[in-house]
């Protein structure tokens, strides 16, 4: 269950950002633009090693005393990042990938969309089912 | 007590004009009852507010009407709210008395343009001022639905069906408030949507021949200088027409569907084939939704996420876009009269309410052919049990020979929707995985996914011809191909794939076969595969014998015998299917080469198939052509299974990838320790 979801795009700014609102949202955005650091020094770091290939899941990118960020990026540069509770241990790296993937899977579905212009915020309603989903349920 | 008196004066005190009849089963129509005599409390309230009464007169109205003692409004209750509710703007309190018998204008609700006053005034629609005249154009069309609905349901509420005969005859109530909360987003549209006018003047026609004076009243409305006026009233054509069909705007009525088809085929001529993303974008945006409704609507209607349309993804667009633009909030997902697998079930399935049946109609007449052509596809489909969706796209690409290429799509994607409701449980167990693995990007690849999976596995030893349903058209191609059967049908018919026989006593007589069986099938398509599959197994001996006809002898036989082997061939066939069709695939491999082959492409084109005419050569370069476009498709289908297996494969090389390079850099963690 995530805190904070994000999609960033290729050149770095967000389109998508949702997090749970009962915390400080700002932090989450923080949070998340400072990942983009990380995220690029994998991404970089393993092109560097593997020519073709990459793995698109880049796993915990950078852990806090409160949460833990994790972050995945698709072939055309787009990050998804996902911050969870550092409490909630019980997630594992199973369901961490899996929740990229579901998220890998609506995106696509909303690239699909012909009235939906890359670069746009997405406000697909089934984008934010699945994001829904996979947050924390806060009443 | 009041409220009681208040129910029993539902069928006995109110006595409402024809006018006020009309009107308030206008308003009850529209108040959607959800359950029979009930309405839905919210619309009601709508209602209520509309009529700008002071809330605590409603109160008092509820009150009165019983409807607070029942806790629900039904149709009684509604009734006298009404009348209440006209008494209350007339100035009269709100009493039981104050309804009962007296001449009350009929109530008015906020947002008419109309008046309802001069409505009351009995006089003939003809003769009613123009302020009121789009009013009562708006009813006179809109009065079918509420006819419609009226007939479904009067025998739900008995007590008044004495007041509803009178309805019978062309009914005028008035569905102003209908046109409310429409007239209002038509407020700010000037211009009409060019491509909307043509389902109006539709519905539009055939709700003038019901009601004639309409046709009257409508000339002064379309002098109305106002523009958005008359096209509030072609869309209020459109929508009564869409409610006609039980008040539900979620299904599509004959009209429309021609209409969408005719605009399906101004984008894209040939039915069977998909339109563009880009394409559907400039068209759907001239209908000037904003962009996140039609970004919504998109979403909801493509239903197999491809960024392209089907011509039945296409109504579904069309259809919520019209919906929407009569006013309709878009739903959240997809009602299920609109999903395309909805029109599939109403044709087989037999129709339980008489409402269904004006769709069920609908969508024979919308597709007879599939109907038709397919007699023996579909009698078919009942038999064999175990026929899946893959089966029936294959037997529809098979299929595809008999009928022009355009009505054979069609046919395709019908029959191929129609066994989704058939057979969800295979379909679903595919789809999980594919939607994890990759992306499914056409329908035609679940089968074909499936014949792939199975180039992963080691190719075993002497397969088991029983297990061999062949899912897989092109399993069954490769196969025919290599018989030389050409324009083969075989795609559904392989289900019944080959029950026990023996693989190797058959690899010689394939090729045998082969020539023989294209006689066979020239004349008889439909069993080819049948004729040439059993022809093994039964009759090596036949095999020296010439002749069609004794193709044709054993080819019925075959047929019934093979069909009843079809339904226990294919169940056990199908849970063991992944693994066995690979297995079936090297031995087909195996009648013309020795070796197995790597996982085939679709075989060329055979040589062998086309033997040098001995039988009429028209049907032979029809088969040729048929057997081409097929080998195309097949090479097409497969070409995607491979990019699919590729990436997949990929994605596994990389986890290895990775783990290696976990376990080695867990090797040089250790060796600094162990070497000290």
């Amino acid at each position: 269950m995530a805190v904070c979801i994000a999609v960033i795009a290729k050149e770095n700014y967000p389109l998508y950002i949702r997090s749970v609102p009962s915390q400080n949202e700002l932090k989450f955005h923080y949070t998340v633009h400072t990942s983009l650091d990380v995220v690029e020094e994998k991404v970089s770091a393993v092109g560097k090693s593997l020519a073709d290939q990459r793995e698109l899941y880049l796993g915990l990118l950078y852990p806090t005393e409160d949460y833990k960020v994790y972050g995945y990026v698709t072939n055309s540069k787009v990050k998804f990042v996902i911050v969870v509770d550092s409490s909630n241990t019980s997630l594992r790296d199973n369901e961490i990938r899996s929740m990229f993937r579901k998220l890998h899977n609506s995106f696509t579905d909303v690239m699909c969309n012909p009235f939906y212009n890359p670069g746009d915020p997405i406000l697909s309603k089934a984008f934010n089912g699945i994001v829904s989903g996979m947050m924390v349920q806060t009443s | 007590m009041d409220q009681e008196s208040a129910a029993a004066s539902g069928g006995s005190l109110i006595s409402l004009t024809d006018h006020e009849q009309r009107y308030y089963s206008g308003l009850h129509a529209l108040c959607q009852a959800d359950a029979p005599g009930k309405l839905s409390s919210g619309k009601v309230a709508e209602l209520f507010k509309a009529s700008q009464l002071p809330p605590e007169a409603l109160h008092k109205v509820t009150e009165v009407c019983g409807a607070k003692h029942l806790g629900y409004f039904g149709t009684a209750q509604f009734y006298i709210a009404l009348k209440l509710l006209a008494a209350g703007q007339s100035g009269l309190p709100i009493r039981l008395e104050s309804v009962s018998g007296t001449d009350l204008p009929l109530p008015r609700f906020a947002g008419l343009k109309n008046e309802p006053e001069s409505r009351h005034a009995a006089a003939p629609p003809g003769a009613d001022p123009q302020g009121s005249a789009p009013g009562s154009v708006a009813r006179n069309p809109a009065d079918r639905s509420t006819f419609r609905h009226l007939e479904a349901s009067a025998e739900k509420k008995e007590p008044w069906s004495p007041p509803r005969s009178p309805c019978s005859s062309p009914p005028r109530s008035p569905l102003a408030y209908r046109g409310y909360p429409y007239s209002k987003q038509r407020n700010g549209v000037d211009a009409q949507i060019p491509y909307d006018n043509k389902p109006s003047s539709r519905p539009g026609a055939q709700l003038e021949q019901h009601s004639s004076p309409s046709r009257y009243v409508s000339k002064p409305a379309v002098e109305h200088p106002a523009m958005a006026r008359a096209s509030s009233i072609e869309r209020l054509n459109q929508q009564a027409t869409m409610n006609y069909s039980d008040d539900d705007p979620w299904r599509m009525t004959a009209e429309q569907l021609e209409y969408y088809t005719n605009q399906f085929k101004s984008l894209q001529p040939d039915l069977g084939a998909l339109i563009l993303g880009a394409v559907a974008k400039n068209f759907f945006t001239k209908s000037k939704l904003p962009i996140p409704e039609l970004s919504h609507i998109w979403e909801l209607s493509d239903v197999d996420r491809d960024g392209a349309l089907t011509f039945t993804e296409f109504c579904i667009a069309f259809h919520l876009i019209v919906a929407r633009k009569n006013g309709y909030p878009l739903p959240e997902s997809l009602p299920p009269t609109l999903q395309p697998g909805f029109s599939q079930r109403e044709e087989e399935q037999i129709p339980d309410t008489p409402e269904s049946l004006e769709p069920l109609i609908v969508f024979e007449d919308a597709e007879p052919r599939s109907c038709q052509v397919d007699p023996s596809g579909i009698g078919r489909l009942e038999p064999s049990v175990a026929t899946r969706k893959q089966d029936l796209q294959g037997e529809s690409l098979k299929q595809d020979t008999s009928v022009k290429r355009l009505a054979s799509s069609r046919e395709k994607s019908t029959l191929q929707l129609g066994a989704f409701p058939e057979r969800p449980e295979p379909h679903l167990e595919l789809d999980p995985q594919m939607r994890t693995k990759t992306r499914q990007r056409s329908y035609s690849s679940t089968s074909i996914e499936d014949a792939i999976k199975k180039a992963e596995e080691p190719p075993t030893p002497p397969p088991r011809p029983q297990k061999t349903h062949s899912r897989a058209s092109s399993l069954d191609l490769n196969k025919l191909f290599q018989q030389g059967a050409p324009g083969v049908k075989g795609g559904w018919l392989l289900p019944p794939a080959l029950p026990p026989r023996p693989p190797t006593s058959q690899v010689p007589h394939f090729l045998n076969v082969s020539e023989q069986a294209t006689q066979a099938k020239v004349q008889q398509p439909n069993f080819a595969d049948f004729s040439h599959f059993r022809e093994e197994e039964e009759s090596s001996v036949k095999l020296e014998e010439q002749g069609p006809s004794s193709r044709f002898g054993l080819s019925s036989e075959d047929l019934t015998s093979a069909s009843k082997q079809d339904v226990s061939g294919t169940p056990h066939s199908q849970a063991p299917q992944k693994p066995i069709r690979r297995k079936y695939h090297p031995e087909s491999q195996n009648l013309e080469t020795g070796p197995p082959p790597p996982p085939p492409p679709p075989p060329p084109p055979p040589a062998m198939p086309f033997p040098p005419p001995a039988k009429p050569s028209q049907k032979l370069l029809s088969r040729q052509k048929r057997e081409i476009q097929m080998a195309i498709r097949k090479n097409r289908e497969t070409n995607a299974v491979l990019r699919r297996l590729n990436s997949e494969l990929q994605q596994q090389l990389k986890v290895v990838h990775k783990e290696r390079v976990t376990l080695e850099s867990q090797l040089e963690l250790l060796r600094p320790l162990a070497s000290t």
